[in-house]
């Protein structure tokens, strides 16, 4: 006890412990409060003045112009519209998938969660080629479905393992209980075993949602329209109606694209953390 | 007891739909991809077989060679960094912050979730030197020294990278090795103290090993990811100036969708996936882990 006080006390004294944080902050907030000040500004202002100036005048027009002139709203739009829908399909098939490999009891089992592992593992680039000519010959080409499609898919993987795992912690002797009164092992999937991994469900939906809403490489390669392109794609090629580059708003098309991932983790961080944590030591 | 969590149909019903939808966006497209190896040509013109001229046109390729190499240099180069950084913040949470870690492991994790293309663009203004003077560069001005034009070589442009894929990615490996370092019980590290090892010796002798299998996922974790990147160079130099920072990723792609010559870009994925694969398998050797241990 005396020692572990006597630590407490002393340790956080030290003046380089103090340094260190306050270096580690700055390092971490100074370029997002930059890229926030900077957004505000005009193209003058942001030209001539000097980098660390407050805006001379707080241009929030930069914000519709970026949404509309822009194109910004156009793309978030798209990227919800292939989000969504993906992240439904992943969650449903891969926690019905995960309870298949980890509550039930059948031959083969271990082998199939071992062909769903080596797709972790695989680069997207080995795909990409053959689901091109798939989307272009079955005509979706100009559609959001080659995203929808390819997200599921590649999301399954991580899913189904993460939500395995999550089930091993869920007593079998429960499910037995429950149909022995009758009700199909369905049933007791649906109606007992998803108010007990609701939470999990929440967690990996989460981690699926950063991947995919972030993800470049396969909006890049499906999205040939500009009226298809995510936001990522749209932000790489931010010109939209303006001709000469804007800065403000294109700073204001980065904050927006940052804003959406700070909302949500301004309330579930804790949740966040812990799910993309996971999900990487068991990859 | 088993037969109805055997049930049969009620497996395929549950398992089907997914196995089905991975199989068929991923394990076919896979084996397809092989096969366009062997072949020229792209979707729209059709593929003409070639037999193995595109495994000749890779092994002789130069722009295979630098790509490769900016890959493996990159890799080792961030993984050190993310890994090292990421221990270092632990430890720092752990024995200085402790119960008052938990605000500081919350902000520097946050840029782990941004989008990489949001990142990507901020930090090419931040080191921009015109059309205005970015902040990095205005800092070194202030000091007396000259503005580096960061994008301007292939040089600078890596160092930009690796501080921008170090900076996205610390607080997650923080978190990652924190919580191995948590795991390590109060009474072996009193111990020790006890015995008089203390700083940098209880570290080495103590710390380290006993963190040393969650250290060893680290590194598995992050050089597969850093072997596929993609995001944060396309954002940041698109592989420029040149091809002074293009990676294999991004030389496939542009060999596949700039070149529309699927056949070689098919092969360049392939090789590498075969790398991707190797080094993981190498790297699990090294850590002597139990593949099967969660």
């Amino acid at each position: 006890m005396a020692i572990d006080t006597s630590v407490r006390i002393r340790r956080p004294r030290r003046l380089w412990v103090k340094l260190v944080v306050a270096g580690l902050l700055v390092v971490e907030v100074y370029p997002l409060v930059w890229m926030f000040l900077t957004s505000l500004k005009s193209n003058d202002d942001y030209l001539n003045n000097s980098t660390w100036s407050l805006p001379t005048t707080w241009e929030w027009g930069n914000y519709t112009d970026a949404w509309t002139t822009g194109h910004i709203g156009l793309y978030v739009q798209n990227s919800l519209l292939a989000v969504l829908p993906a992240l439904a399909l992943i969650l449903l098939l891969g926690t019905a998938a995960g309870f298949a490999l980890q509550v039930m009891v059948w031959r083969g089992r271990s082998l199939t969660l071992l062909v769903f592992l080596t797709g972790m593992m695989v680069p997207a680039q080995m795909i990409l080629l053959p689901l091109f000519t798939v989307y272009f010959q079955a005509g979706l080409s100009g559609t959001l479905w080659p995203l929808i499609l390819t997200y599921t898919g590649t999301g399954l993987p991580l899913t189904v393992f993460m939500m395995a795992t999550y089930y091993k912690t869920v007593p079998r002797e429960l499910f037995e209980a429950a149909t022995i009164d009758g009700a199909g092992i369905l049933r007791a999937f649906w109606t007992i075993s998803l108010p007990m991994v609701r939470n999990s469900i929440l967690t990996v939906g989460l981690v699926q949602f950063f991947f995919i809403w972030n993800d470049l490489l396969i909006a890049l390669t499906f999205t040939n329209s500009q009226d298809l392109r995510t936001i990522q794609v749209g932000l790489l090629n931010f010109t939209g109606d303006f001709g000469a580059t804007q800065y403000g708003p294109l700073f204001a098309a980065i904050c927006i694209n940052v804003f959406g991932t700070l909302v949500i983790y301004l309330f579930l961080n804790q949740k966040v953390m812990k799910g993309l944590t996971s999900g990487a030591v068991k990859g | 007891m088993h037969r109805v969590l055997g049930d049969r149909k009620a497996v395929l019903i549950l398992l089907g739909p997914a196995l089905l939808v991975y199989s068929l966006i991923m394990l076919v497209p896979m084996v397809w991809s092989f096969g366009y190896s062997f072949t020229e040509g792209n979707t729209v013109e059709g593929f003409t077989g070639n037999g193995l001229d595109n495994f000749q046109r890779l092994f002789s390729d130069p722009a295979v060679r630098d790509a490769l190499w900016f890959t493996a240099k990159y890799a080792v180069v961030v993984t050190v960094g993310q890994v090292v950084a990421g221990y270092l913040l632990a430890l720092l949470y752990v024995f200085f912050l402790k119960r008052a870690s938990a605000l500081v492991r919350t902000l520097v994790f946050f840029p782990v979730v941004l989008p990489t293309v949001a990142v990507g663009l901020l930090f090419q203004k931040f080191f921009q030197v015109a059309p205005q003077t970015g902040p990095v560069n205005s800092l070194l001005n202030a000091v007396g020294l000259d503005s580096v034009d960061w994008f301007g070589s292939a040089g600078h442009a890596f160092w930009v990278l690796i501080v921008m894929d170090i900076w996205r990615s610390m607080g997650f490996y923080a978190v990652l090795l924190f919580a191995g370092l948590v795991d390590i019980p109060e009474e072996v590290l009193e111990s020790a103290r006890l015995d008089g090892a203390s700083g940098l010796r209880l570290v080495r002798h103590i710390v380290l090993p006993m963190s040393f299998p969650v250290l060893m996922s680290s590194v598995i974790f992050s050089i597969n990811g850093t072997l596929k990147v993609f995001d944060s160079i396309v954002a940041l130099t698109n592989g420029g100036p040149g091809s002074g920072t293009t990676p294999l990723t991004l030389y496939m792609f542009q060999t596949s969708f700039t070149y529309g010559d699927y056949g070689y870009g098919s092969t360049i994925a392939l090789l590498l996936t075969v790398v991707c694969l190797l080094v993981t398998l190498v790297v699990f050797r090294v850590s002597r882990r139990d593949p099967t241990e969660g």
